[in-house]
Parts: structure tokens; C-alpha cells; sequence
């Protein structure tokens, strides 16, 4: 009687079997000997059935210090275009850079991301849609933890009822706050590059105990204050 | 070999020495090895004699101070652009003085294995790096030499202050004022007036051949020596006494005095027969020498660009740290800086207005509140201000008010530049809460005053200490006198004040010990501001207010007032003054000793008689306490 067997795992792809084999371990305790991966995505929209990411960015936060040489940065190249949001991100349908396709950049993202915490603005979004990208080519989704810097600022600001926080703060909100360039804004790894400092500027506030504590700090205080 | 990230570093280390002599190849190759790294407040890069890393740094943001070990003397501020941290990798030796974050910092650290290779390959490079170690200069090439390249010659340790005066480049102004041989005496004035300086060169063919200082006009055409409607070559003094712009102070000081001038040019080898590239006044000299208030003060008002009034504050900061040193009496401390806060206040505000598009359509006052309205801020602590402008016909409003929310925007991240933090609770007059007509803020204190509960209280603690920092006192006259009436009309108001200022616990435990704080990030740490400081303040306020005085905002003082005021109770209210004044001195010692806030104090670093000292302090504020709970009333509210 084996009622409760499992399912037999699918066939999936090495790349894949490689990235998920990380998870077997445990993260480090301590917040600063963690690897973090700020990451954005450039998308033709913000459906997640229909639009498509057009790039990807991402950094390597270690102990304080980002390696530029490092970075991760691929275009990739769809199909599905939006004239519409060309205008924001600036990248163009048969643009100079030089593209890639859409499965590659996913094998190449997660040997990059390995099992590190995941940062990101507003960062489901960029996870979803990277997990839509997952579902299409018949993969599981992502299993990194995550970290949204959207959420964290909120709890670096003070707690009085008669300030009204704003329900959301874009990125363009967190650079104006830490004075960063907005430089290379809307370019992927541009705007990871500003999270990852807002990240640091949060940290210095936040100071949290270790990493668990760090990620249950998004969640908002339980007695409103 | 290149993404957006190195495009980014190399975009911004292309404006700084060596790096802007690169080839651009060189530059892109060397971006892409750079590190990022952030750097928190008083956070340290390496120690004195710390073996060398394999980096160097170049600051990107923020600012990093290099001292001798446990010392307080700062010798250097390395700005924006600035390296550090080189030459101990060339010479292969240990790093001779610590470096520290100043302040919040980026850096971007460059590996010498990369950076090596191209210095000797770059002929260059090479030579700015001989000539930069050689001259004692950070960047030999820039105009304005900001310092001494990291770890020259300080090897002796006895007062390097006046050690370092004698060799340190002189500062000196590239905004060259300049007219024509032919250019009439009128026009001549007008200029030096126009940009607010002391004398202008006169140039032929891009020479300098004569100077035209204050003191010619004076002695030249008051004296109708020349007439008014003569030209500059009649008044100037000539030939120009030229120097070469590698200038240490003392050689300036010396110069000035050998010719008994007040004015030098420096052009680009030292004669005439080259171009100018400066001008150096003994106002210059003495601000280099600099922890003077007075010259501080001149600094200020001539400043016409935030980022140098940032420098200037660090002047300020010295200042003060001079003044604790040798145990000045704080009042008299606090006054001084206070002041050059102030100016520094006012010539934000004065370079913002003349950078906007349009004069304000209608007059305002410019408002601090908290600390600085208090007077009482010596250390950058957070902003808190606010606008209030005169009221306009209903249809003007929302464009005015607009106005004002701009201006107010662009002050605060000018003063956010120059060091004060931004208010975490948003209490500044980029807030359209904070930024409001006579009318409406008159409505504003109605609907506070009528309505005290806990919310209002606290925004009305921190507005009732404010001070007009720039702009018509007249507005905020009338709204003092407002908030006067409307407290007589609503005594209650006051109660609800008065037990505001009682919901900070006294700073005594059961057992005479400190309360320290139970978690968060200041864990075991005492909260000097919350629990000795503001129950002190809060208490002056409401005191003060039930008396109806105005512009009396500093505590100390208001204490003095109330001893004034209630005879019967002048001993109490003395002790009051004097258990203010020495804790805004501790907490300023505090301050100054970790670079922040002063707010929070590790016990165990204290010594005996600093804790001694500071439990003094508790019992008046214990006592004082118990007077607002008994003359207010306070327990019929809390029942």
C-alpha cells in the first residue's frame, strides 16, 4: 500500500537539478556572510500571461561590497513587443544589443542566483515573471527566499498615526530618499543597481539581528505602531 | 568587458585625476575590476599600521576622515573623487593613519594589481603619481588642492596641526573677476560689487597686467587722486605680483606680508607671462587657517554653492571640538555655533531662492523648529522646519502654495547635501502639512489647541519651538500672538501638554540605576535625548507658554525665565537651567567622541564620574516632574 508515494519527478534538465541541489543546505545565520542577488527585469508589460521580460540584470552583494566584473546582465530576444513600454525601458525590437534566448538566460540567471537570497523592488513581480518564463519551458519555480526593498523601507520610517505613509514607494522615491543617480534608470542592472544601495542605506536603519529577522521584517509591525 | 555598472564607475572616475588622463580603454578595463563598497557612519577601512590591502579607494559618495589612532585630530576629509589608501600600496609598507567613515560612504575600491600596470605603462599616470607623492598634494593637477595625499611625512606625532599648516596647499578661488585696461572705474566697482569680491584682475591679451583692489579704489578716487569717470589702467596697481599656484599657506602668509598686500595671482608657472588660474586673498589664507568664527562666519556668507558650505561645516565641527576641549562654557558654545548654523541656514535658503525660475510671489518666513528653534543643536542632527507665508486671495492660493512646496522641496535636499539628515516623520516644508499660509496655520494651531489629544500634542511640541531662520519675523509675530489667545481660550490645552511632557519615564530605575533601553538596535543603551533631555525641554515649554512669554526658545533659558517669573521657586528653576545645559554638553561631547547623534550612550563606556555627573542631573528632573503633575493637574486627565 504506498498511497502516499510521490509523484515521479519529470525528467528536468541539469541546470535545473544543479540549482535545486543548492537548497539542501542551509544559509548562513549571520546577515553579512549571506550572498544577496539584487535583480530587476525589463518587461514589455505588466501582464504576466502575455508580456515578456526583455532583460535581465542582476548584482552580487557580499559582505557590503558589489564586484562590478560580477554583474549579470542579458537581453533576451521575444517575439511579443510592446511599442508602448519601449518608451520606459528603451530597448528596442532589433536593438544593438546583442540577444539571447529566453531559456539560455534562464540557465545563465540560475547558475548565477545559486541559492542566495533574491532582493528586488516590488521583487514578486520580477519573481513571477520569471517564474512564468519557468512554467513555459516546463520547470519548477523559483526557491530562493526574497527580500523586497519596497516593503523594508516602510519599516525604516517612523510610526506615528498622524504621518500618513504612502501605500507604495517606487524605486524613483528610494533614489531621490538616498540621493543615488538615477542614472541608467529603467536599464535592468541601472535599477538594481540603485536597489542594492537602498538595500544598504535600509540595513544601516534596520540593523537586524541575523537573516531570519531581516526577512520577517517586511512584514508590517503586529500592533500597527 | 563592459556593462552598465562599469560604464557607470568608469563614467564617474573619468572626471577625477589620474583617472581622467586614461586612455579610454584603460579606464573601461580598469572599471570592470572595481568593488563597490558601502561603507556605514564611523565604520573603518584600515588602521594605522594595518599590513595594506590590495585595493585602493576612491570615494564615490559621502566622505572618509583620516586621523591618527584615538586621536579626535582629523587631518584629512576625502570628498567625492578623492583617493586614498595609494601610496602605502606603491611603497609597499603599512597604512600610516586610520581611515574612517565620516559619514554614510560609497567607495570604490580599485585593485593595484590592475591599476599598477597601467600607472607604468602610462607615462602619465606615472608622473602624476611621482609628482603627487612628491608635492605632498593629493592632485597636483587640480585646481584647488583639497588636501594632502594620504600618509606623507606625519610620521612625528607631536601636534601635527601646526606641522601640517606649514606644508598645506592653500584653497583658493579659480573664479577669476577680471576686466580691461580700458574698462571704466564705474563698471569696474559694479563687477567687484556684483560678485560680492575684493578686488579684480585686469587682464591684456589673457595676462594679468594690473589688480584692482578695495583699498586702490579708497585711495585712488576718494582721495580724487583719479577721477570717478576714469578707467581701470589709472587706478590699477601694477605689475601684478605673481606667485606659482603650488602654494603651502605659509609661503601665502609670508608673500602677503613681504609686499604688505592683500591680494595674490597665482598663474600657471608664477610669472606674469602666464595665463592666471586664481586668486588668493588673505580672507582665503585665513579661512585655511581656519577654526575662527568670525572668519568661519565670512566663509559662509560668501559661499555660493551648497557643496562648498558642506566643507565649511566641517570647519564648524572642528570649531566646536576646539571649544569643548578647552571647557567653554556651554551657553556661550552653543550661541556661537548656533549662529553659524544659522548663517549657514540662511545662505541655503539665499542660494535656492536666487536658482529658482521666480521670485516668492508673496513674503515668508522660513521656520526651524525642535533643536535648532530651541537653539540648542550643535551636532547635524535631523531636520525639522516648516514655511509660512503671507495669506493670498482664494484664487492665488493653490499657485502659491505650490511655490512654496517647491522651494521648500529644494531647501531641504540642499540642506540634506550639506549634512542634515532628512526627518524620518517628514516634519519638513517639503510636507504640504508643514507648509501653510498665516491663515491656515493659524487654523492649523486653533484645531491643535482645541483639540489636544496624543497626536496633536506631540506636533504642537515640536512647532511651538520654532524660530525664524529666514525671512519676516512680522508673520510669525502675529501667529505667536494667535497661539497665545488660543491657549487662554483652551486651558485644558495646556494640562494636555503638560502631561505630554511626563510620558517619558524619569531616567532613574527602582534601584537608582539607568533605565536602558530593552531592544531594538540600542539595546543597553541610554537614551540621553529621551529620557534626560526632552522631559527637561517638554517641561520648559508648557511652563514657559502657561506664562505667555514668547521668543524665549532655548531651555536653559526659559528655565532662567521662570526663575525670573516665580521667585518662590527660583533655586529650583536654576538647577533646571544648569541640569539642561550640562546634558546638551554631554550629549555634544557624546557626539563629537562617535560622530552621530550624541543620542545614545553605552553605559559601560562611561566613567565613574561621568555617570556620577549625570545622575545629578535625574533628581531635577524627578522633581520637575512632580511640579507639572501637581500644577496641571495632570491625574485628572489620566484618570
Amino acid at each position: 500500500m504506498r498511497l502516499f508515494q510521490k509523484k515521479k519527478q519529470k525528467d528536468l534538465p541539469s541546470f535545473w537539478n544543479h540549482y535545486s541541489n543548492q537548497f539542501k543546505g542551509k544559509l548562513p545565520v549571520n546577515v553579512n556572510e549571506n550572498k544577496f542577488v539584487i535583480f530587476d527585469t525589463e518587461t514589455t508589460g505588466f501582464s504576466f500571461d502575455k508580456d515578456r521580460i526583455l532583460s535581465i540584470g542582476a548584482l552580487k552583494l557580499i559582505n557590503k561590497s558589489i564586484l562590478v566584473k560580477e554583474s549579470f546582465e542579458v537581453y533576451i530576444s521575444q517575439t511579443h513587443y510592446d511599442a508602448d513600454s519601449a518608451e520606459i525601458h528603451g530597448i528596442l525590437k532589433k536593438g544593438r544589443k546583442e540577444c539571447i534566448a529566453e531559456v539560455e538566460a534562464l540557465e545563465r540567471f540560475l547558475s548565477y542566483i545559486k541559492n542566495h537570497v533574491l532582493v528586488g523592488h516590488h521583487v514578486m513581480f520580477d519573481v513571477t515573471m520569471i517564474n512564468e518564463v519557468l512554467k513555459r519551458n516546463g520547470l519548477p519555480k523559483l526557491k530562493n527566499q526574497t527580500l523586497d526593498t519596497g516593503l523594508l523601507y516602510k519599516r525604516t520610517l517612523l510610526t506615528a498615526t498622524v504621518l500618513q505613509k504612502k501605500e507604495q514607494y517606487s524605486l524613483d522615491d528610494l533614489a531621490e530618499k538616498f540621493s543615488i543617480s538615477k542614472k541608467d534608470r529603467h536599464t535592468a542592472l541601472g535599477d538594481a543597481y540603485i536597489t542594492v544601495i537602498a538595500l544598504l542605506a535600509i540595513l544601516d536603519k534596520l540593523k537586524p539581528k541575523n537573516l531570519s529577522d531581516l526577512i520577517k521584517r517586511q512584514k508590517p509591525s503586529k500592533f500597527g505602531l | 568587458m563592459k556593462n552598465t555598472i562599469s560604464e557607470r564607475v568608469a563614467d564617474f572616475l573619468k572626471n577625477f585625476p589620474p583617472f581622467n588622463i586614461l586612455e579610454e580603454g584603460q579606464l573601461q578595463r580598469l572599471s570592470y575590476e572595481v568593488s563597490i563598497v558601502y561603507k556605514e557612519n564611523n565604520s573603518i577601512i584600515f588602521t594605522e599600521n594595518e599590513a595594506p590591502h590590495e585595493y585602493f579607494y576612491v570615494v564615490h559618495k559621502g566622505a572618509i576622515a583620516l586621523a591618527k589612532k584615538d586621536t579626535t585630530n582629523i587631518l584629512d576629509i576625502c570628498d567625492e573623487g578623492d583617493i586614498f589608501g595609494l601610496r602605502p600600496l606603491m611603497a609597499k609598507e603599512n597604512y600610516k593613519l586610520e581611515a574612517k567613515a565620516h559619514e554614510e560612504t560609497i567607495l570604490y575600491a580599485i585593485p593595484i594589481k590592475e591599476f599598477k600596470p597601467i600607472a607604468l605603462e602610462n607615462k602619465r599616470v606615472g608622473d602624476f603619481l611621482i609628482e603627487s607623492f612628491a608635492s605632498n598634494t593629493r592632485n597636483p593637477y587640480s585646481l584647488k588642492h583639497s588636501g594632502k595625499l594620504y600618509g606623507v611625512s606625519n610620521s612625528t606625532d607631536t601636534n601635527p596641526e601646526s606641522k601640517l599648516l606649514d606644508l598645506q596647499p592653500v584653497r583658493y578661488s579659480t573664479n577669476l573677476v577680471t576686466c580691461t585696461e580700458s574698462t571704466k572705474i564705474k563698471v569696474v566697482a559694479n563687477t567687484m560689487t556684483i560678485n560680492n569680491v575684493g578686488c579684480i584682475l585686469v587682464v591684456k591679451e589673457g595676462l594679468p597686467v594690473g589688480i584692482i583692489t578695495d583699498r586702490d579704489i579708497r585711495n585712488k578716487i576718494f582721495t580724487g587722486l583719479v577721477p570717478i569717470t576714469g578707467t581701470a589702467k589709472e587706478v590699477m596697481t601694477s605689475p601684478v605680483i605673481t606667485y606659482p599656484k603650488e602654494l603651502t599657506i605659509t609661503q601665502a602668509q609670508m608673500a602677503m606680508m613681504k609686499s604688505n598686500i592683500s591680494h595674490l595671482c597665482l598663474t600657471e608657472d608664477g610669472t606674469p607671462e602666464t595665463p592666471a588660474v586664481g586668486i588668493l586673498s588673505k580672507h582665503d589664507v585665513m579661512v585655511a587657517i581656519g577654526n575662527n568664527p568670525a572668519v568661519l562666519m565670512r566663509a559662509i556668507k560668501r559661499c555660493n554653492n551648497t557643496k562648498r558650505l558642506r566643507s565649511i561645516r566641517h570647519g564648524v565641527m572642528n570649531l566646536l571640538r576646539g571649544y569643548l576641549d578647552e571647557n567653554i562654557p556651554i551657553e556661550l558654545i552653543s550661541k556661537i555655533i548656533s549662529e553659524l548654523n544659522d548663517a549657514t541656514i540662511k545662505q541655503v535658503i539665499k542660494i535656492v531662492i536666487k536658482n529658482m525660475d521666480a521670485e516668492p510671489p508673496v513674503r515668508f518666513a522660513w521656520l526651524t523648529m525642535g533643536s535648532q528653534g530651541r537653539s540648542e543643536q550643535l551636532l547635524n542632527t535631523d531636520q525639522d522646519n516648516a514655511i509660512i507665508f503671507e495669506d493670498v486671495p482664494k484664487n492665488r492660493h493653490k499657485e502659491t502654495t505650490d511655490y512654496f512646496l517647491k522651494l521648500g522641496a529644494i531647501i531641504t535636499k540642499e540642506l540634506n547635501t550639506i549634512g542634515y539628515e532628512y526627518c524620518p516623520a517628514e516634519m519638513m516644508a517639503s510636507n504640504p502639512l508643514w507648509c501653510h499660509s498665516l491663515g491656515e496655520w493659524k487654523e492649523v494651531t486653533t484645531h491643535w489647541i482645541s483639540n489636544p489629544g496624543p497626536d496633536e500634542v506631540l506636533l504642537s511640541s515640536i512647532f511651538f519651538d520654532y524660530n525664524v531662520t529666514y525671512g519676516v519675523k512680522k508673520l510669525t509675530d502675529e501667529l505667536s500672538k494667535h497661539i497665545f489667545e488660543s491657549v487662554k481660550k483652551h486651558p485644558l490645552f495646556l494640562t494636555h501638554l503638560a502631561s505630554g511632557a511626563l510620558q517619558n519615564p524619569s531616567p532613574t530605575g527602582f534601584f537608582r540605576d539607568f533605565l536602558v533601553e530593552q531592544d531594538g538596535a540600542h539595546k543597553d543603551f541610554f537614551d540621553l535625548k529621551l529620557r534626560a533631555l526632552m522631559p527637561l525641554i517638554d517641561a520648559a515649554r508648557v511652563l514657559i507658554l502657561s506664562h505667555s512669554v514668547k521668543s524665549i526658545n532655548n531651555t536653559a533659558e526659559r528655565y532662567k525665565k521662570l526663575a525670573e517669573l516665580e521667585p518662590q521657586n527660583k533655586e529650583f528653576y536654576l538647577a533646571c537651567s544648569y541640569a539642561s545645559k550640562a546634558l546638551l554638553k554631554f550629549r555634544t561631547i557624546q557626539g563629537l567622541l562617535h560622530n552621530d547623534s550624541g543620542r545614545f550612550i553605552a553605559l559601560d563606556k562611561l566613567n565613574k564620574e561621568e555617570k556620577i555627573k549625570l545622575k545629578r542631573t535625574f533628581k531635577t528632573i524627578k522633581e520637575i516632574q512632580d511640579l507639572l503633575q501637581i500644577r496641571f493637574q495632570i491625574k485628572n486627565i489620566l484618570g
